[in-house]
């Protein structure tokens, strides 16, 4: 026990924040940096192609089920490497880790929320379009203003969930030597080199704690999101 | 682009492949195993009705759900041995300690997802089954076993192969302790031969078609079940 208090006194910056501000950012920090950048921009794109999946284009269908198959049937590992290999081939410059890194977990993440999305589509009522179209709204403005707002809000925990995943997947970025705090605790253990069982439960505890409270908040979240679509609409608000 | 598969399947580096392969392939189904058997004892347990009981698979099922699966290979392969007994480590370092260390994090950590998935399988049977089980002379260990796990593993059995795929996929984290399965030998070759793309498109298409295989069993396995119950 005391060890583990001597190592988060020693080490507990590093484990935070990396060597910043004197060096690049890293540690937890980092870690947190990765999972809210590739949310950020995999959403767009997971919606993109969850909408592509629901579509009656036999085209753009296919091409958005063989995208979702193919990254879900390989390691994410895999597409780091791959990513190394592609990323600098399409831009014409080789590219730092962390951009490796980012650009795999985005293409991963992608294919797991556009099935989130996918999901939330396809668990609303037929009438809801039916009802749209016969207002005389377009495809496109129903898929916008009518569909998309519904499923996007009730799949709300679902995309959460995949965050959570996502904040877990991050430590496969050591593989490749990024910062973040599975790297740091690694070479804080190389450092100390005799206290492997302290180090490595400090790293699961920060883990454990993190997604274990995000967990409780989607719980949380879950269950006002159910009670607002068991609520009476109000007249005038939105459905 | 000039491809040149033939660079990186010499018999050296196609004997690299297919170690590799086999490996993966080896850590996949002896974790799968104890997974599925460890999944059903937890589900016994947990239903069990002792708080006690409860609360120690919670907190199992907890663990192994909120930390990366990376960090539980590392507390296993790192952490764990400065506590077993001098002997049983001797033991264990002579006996490929990555690849048993890596095994049991996967297993494990693939028997809390499983339990959980089981249990809801469970919690769609009505409770007289447990009951009718009981009034029938049956132990509570004997109608688990034999009347109400073979229904929930049914009921759950989507889950249950979406599990397997990531137990599957998540073999290739073992290599960051080195156990030599297809990520880690294919990265070797690639290391040696400067063949990215031909290396990483080969140990993709293994990756791509366990995956599938994995997948097509599920989809078999979900008809033949619609079927039985007779939809």
């Amino acid at each position: 026990m005391q060890d583990i208090l001597d190592i988060l006194r020693d080490y507990g910056l590093l484990l935070a924040v990396g060597q910043f501000p004197d060096g690049p950012i890293g540690g937890l920090a980092l870690t947190l940096i990765l999972a809210v950048t590739g949310l950020t921009v995999s959403f767009p794109l997971s919606v993109l192609i969850g909408v592509g999946r629901t579509s009656h284009h036999p085209a753009i269908a296919w091409t958005c089920t063989a995208f979702v198959t193919l990254v879900r049937a390989l390691p994410l590992l895999m597409l780091i490497f791959w990513a190394y290999f592609v990323v600098p081939l399409i831009i014409g410059r080789t590219v730092s880790a962390l951009t490796t890194v980012i650009c795999a977990l985005v293409v991963y993440e992608t294919a797991y929320l556009a099935e989130v999305v996918r999901a939330a589509i396809l668990a609303l009522p037929k009438g809801q379009t039916e009802a749209s179209r016969s207002l005389g709204l377009s495809a496109s403005q129903t898929l916008r203003d009518v569909i998309l707002p519904q499923a996007l809000f009730n799949a709300i925990p679902s995309i959460l969930n995949q965050f959570i995943s996502l904040v877990k997947n991050t430590s496969v970025a050591y593989i490749i030597s990024v910062s973040e705090l599975t790297y740091s605790a690694y070479q804080i253990n190389a450092q100390l080199m005799t206290k492997p069982l302290q180090v490595y439960l400090i790293l699961a505890a920060i883990y454990f704690i993190i997604c274990f409270s995000l967990s409780r908040l989607v719980r949380l979240v879950e269950k006002r999101i159910d009670a607002s679509r068991k609520a009476p609409v109000a007249a005038g608000s939105a459905a | 682009m000039h491809l040149d598969f033939g660079a990186v399947l010499t018999p050296q580096y196609a004997h690299w492949i297919l170690w590799g392969a086999a490996t993966s392939a080896a850590l996949f189904l002896s974790s799968w195993v104890l997974a599925f058997a460890s999944a059903a004892v937890l589900v016994a347990i947990g239903s069990a009705p002792f708080r006690g009981a409860r609360w120690a698979v919670a907190g199992f099922v907890a663990y192994h759900r909120n930390i990366p699966m990376l960090v539980q290979i590392f507390v296993w392969y790192f952490a764990v041995p400065q506590l077993l007994p001098e002997p049983l480590t001797r033991w264990v370092n002579s006996h490929n300690s990555e690849f048993i260390f890596a095994m049991i994090a996967l297993f494990l950590n693939a028997a809390a997802y499983m339990s959980e998935d089981m249990r809801s399988g469970l919690r769609a049977l009505p409770p007289a089954q447990m009951e009718a089980g009981r009034a029938l002379g049956l132990s509570y260990l004997q109608t688990m076993r034999d009347v109400l796990l073979p229904q929930a593993v049914r009921a759950a059995l989507p889950a249950l192969v979406n599990q397997s795929l990531s137990l599957f996929k998540a073999t290739s984290l073992a290599m960051a302790v080195g156990v030599a399965e297809m990520t880690y030998t294919s990265r070797q070759v690639e290391n040696e031969t400067y063949r990215t793309f031909e290396t990483f498109a080969i140990a993709s298409l293994f990756y791509v078609t366990l995956s599938f295989a994995i997948m097509a069993l599920g989809a078999w396995a979900d008809r033949r079940n619609l079927r039985a119950a007779g939809h």
